[in-house]
């Protein structure tokens, strides 16, 4: 890679989480290992391969490279390891083995104020912070402004910020560390806090970050929206080992799929699916979402979706057919499709299976994870069968055929539509087709 | 540092072509020593601890800062009581006040200084797992904090020498080497608690313990006189004893116990390389097991 700031070669870091060591001690006894802890340390570094008394390893083999001014996403389960290779990026612990090389200032942000002490002033904390980031105070004074319009605190800088809302903290917090000017920067979920408008000025204070200003940006999130959105490349780890690397739109897809073994497959069996209520006269027994008639879990914004499912009926019955639709993260439901808006749709049926097939010409998604509820109900509205949290899907812009996906940062609301857009009057066009 | 960049340079020209300070993060075995380079650095971050925790101590308090002058001059008073006018401990031919304060100022600084830096990083530990910078500068706040204590402390002793009409000689010149040779062991014993505690919370308990057999074994209410002759070798390997016999002497004009200020040197300096050298060694796991 030409222009590398960030090389990772081979780092792994093992971590023990057995306290066998430790109980049934005497005072004494803990004393005179606590002498003798750091002596002890290496012999057992040295054994650990033939000692497995509560060794793990958190990250084991992780190596990449990052190129000047990309944005990488890093994306995993809880536990994968995520954290433990920021916090070895910034120096807060180190490796078990390899090593890895960074070029430049390199700030993190595993947290959002760190370092912030509630009795000081927000004027105090920002000089604090700013000083525990790595920051010269003469570099504080000269961005000082800057930082507190950022943060939108100006009539509060000095109330001591335990009185402050965890809203003003965040963005105070976050501001800081946004005006740090790194050549690397290391952030955590930290958007995770914070309200809607301000996470959107942070991710575009992040974007701002890497694009006009070169700089390289190493970023964990689960919310995958933001992820695809503002990185250009993505790391997924999975039990402290690259699973993949590439592309964002396409890792956070792969990751997005492979959690569908069980929640998000786009092809599931419903017979033994906990996750649902109703009397159960009639019930669910297979879903699929399918795109050009293969099983899929990734759709195109404004493109064709097939959602597919299999009931059971164990009696001759008349049946309302519904499915919803609501985002991934927050459940916020956002279309549902009922069988009375199609009016050739027979809801008599007899005893025995039934699939029923829901052909959709334009997906009116933004680009988003979104999932299903399937509903059964009888014709009083009792439920039958409501089956949640099926049929996981992706929807993205143009299907990754172009080398970057839309950035929907510029994105509002979850729902679009194909209009007809036209001039009212004619000749108002600059330049006529020729 | 400058083997592993040149290592570096080998493997990896594109790397090293790239402009801006090169970090290697890798596994440290063995003893470490202190990298000059970055405390030096992040020099701005030690004063702004010392400072944020001498803001926050005196935050929402009514008389501020003058609680840095009230606690030794009680404790001066007290002891001045007891052991100077009912128990008539001698006081080498000085007023008692005089000379248990002059004693109080050094000993109160150590005191302090230890037992806040050495739960400086067990108190602290939101700041070992979330943020990185040189984690010798939490202890060695707690000693700047007992710095600025023992400064406003010693505008009192001043006044105090007035009162009693005590002139000062010119071994007062000595004050500022006995200054720096408390904050010396004062800085090793904390570093090396401080590395202990974070591991071991069981020095939460000890170290407040320690203090007080500590304050017994050196001779602030008592003159070194008192010690029979043959103890007095003993005394000495504790620094705190040739550190506060010197005070005094210096203060007060009386002749300096050079044997015993000379074992101080070496033993502090000793405590400070030690503490240094273990937190080093440990420093690597601080956020692993805090």
């Amino acid at each position: 890679m030409k222009d590398a700031v960030i090389r990772v070669q081979g780092l792994g870091k093992q971590y023990r989480i057995g306290l066998r060591r430790h109980a049934n001690r005497t005072f004494g006894e803990m004393l005179v290992e606590g002498l003798a802890a750091p002596f002890r340390r290496r012999r057992s570094t040295r054994a650990a391969a033939d000692c497995d008394d509560g060794l793990i390893w958190a990250l084991q083999d992780v190596s990449f490279d990052v190129a000047r001014g990309e944005v990488v996403g890093i994306i995993g389960a809880n536990g994968a390891g995520k954290s433990t290779l920021l916090k070895i990026l910034s120096r807060i612990t180190e490796p078990t083995t390899g090593r890895a090389l960074l070029r430049g200032r390199v700030a993190s942000l595993l947290e959002v104020g760190t370092g912030f002490h509630p009795e000081l002033t927000g004027r105090e904390n920002i000089y604090l912070n700013g000083a525990m980031l790595g920051m010269k105070r003469a570099e504080i004074a000269r961005k000082f402004d800057e930082i507190v319009a950022f943060a939108e605190i100006e009539k509060f800088l000095d109330t001591p910020v335990k009185r402050y809302s965890s809203g003003m903290y965040v963005r105070l917090a976050f501001a800081v560390a946004a005006h740090l000017e790194p050549e690397i920067l290391v952030v955590d979920e930290v958007l995770a806090v914070g309200d809607a408008d301000f996470q959107k000025k942070c991710l575009g204070k992040m974007q701002g970050v890497s694009r006009c200003e070169g700089r390289t940006v190493l970023f964990v999130s689960h919310n995958m929206v933001a992820l695809r959105n503002l990185c250009m490349r993505a790391l997924w780890l999975d039990r402290g080992r690259i699973r993949a690397e590439g592309e964002a739109a396409a890792v956070v897809h792969e990751y997005l799929s492979s959690l569908g073994a069980t929640a998000s497959a786009p092809d599931v069996d419903l017979t033994h699916w906990a996750n649902r209520r109703g009397s159960g006269n009639v019930r669910f027994t297979h879903a699929r979402l399918l795109r050009d008639g293969r099983p899929c879990g990734c759709f195109e914004r404004l493109g064709p979706m097939t959602l597919q499912f299999t009931f059971e009926a164990k009696t001759p019955t008349r049946v309302n057919l519904s499915a919803i639709c609501a985002t991934s993260g927050e459940n916020i439901k956002v279309l549902q499709l009922a069988h009375q808006d199609s009016p050739g749709f027979d809801p008599e049926v007899a005893a025995g299976q039934h699939t029923v097939r829901v052909e959709i010409d334009r997906l009116p998604l933004q680009c988003g994870e979104y999932h299903w509820m399937l509903g059964l109900h009888t014709d009083a509205l009792v439920a039958e069968d409501v089956v949640c949290d099926v049929l996981h899907f992706v929807v993205e812009d143009e299907l990754r055929t172009s080398p970057r996906p839309y950035r929907s940062i510029n994105a509002h609301g979850l729902c679009t539509l194909l209009a007809d857009w036209h001039y009212v009057e004619e000749g108002c066009r600059a330049v006529q087709p020729v | 540092m400058t083997r592993a960049v040149s290592q570096t340079t080998a493997i990896n020209a594109a790397l090293a072509a790239a402009d801006g300070p090169l970090l290697v993060i890798r596994p440290t075995p063995g003893w470490r020593a202190i990298a000059v380079g970055e405390l030096w650095r992040y020099r701005e971050l030690l004063y702004f601890l010392v400072w944020r925790d001498i803001k926050v101590r005196y935050k929402q308090t009514v008389i501020g800062a003058a609680w840095a002058i009230l606690q030794p001059v009680c404790t001066m008073v007290i002891f001045s009581i007891f052991f100077g006018a009912f128990a008539r401990i001698p006081s080498d031919g000085v007023p008692y006040p005089v000379f248990v304060y002059a004693g109080l100022l050094p000993w109160l600084f150590f005191a302090n200084a230890v037992s806040q830096g050495g739960v400086s990083l067990a108190s602290q530990t939101h700041l070992l797992t979330k943020v990185y910078f040189p984690r010798l500068f939490l202890p060695a706040a707690s000693m700047g904090v007992g710095l600025v204590d023992f400064a406003l402390a010693f505008t009192v002793y001043l006044g105090l020498m007035l009162w009693y009409g005590q002139a000062p000689g010119l071994e007062i010149l000595l004050v500022p080497f006995l200054v720096g040779l408390t904050a010396t062991t004062a800085l090793g014993v904390g570093v090396l608690l401080a590395a202990l505690t974070v591991a071991y919370r069981d020095f939460r308990i000890v170290v407040p313990f320690m203090v007080q057999i500590w304050f017994f074994l050196t001779p602030v209410v008592y003159p070194l006189t008192i010690v029979p002759e043959s103890w007095r070798w003993l005394m000495a390997l504790n620094p705190m004893t040739g550190i506060i016999s010197g005070f005094r002497a210096a203060l007060l004009g009386q002749p300096i116990d050079w044997p015993a200020l000379s074992a101080a040197v070496v033993v502090s300096c000793g405590a400070l390389v030690v503490g240094i050298l273990y937190f080093r060694r440990t420093e690597r796991f601080f956020a692993d097991v805090a």
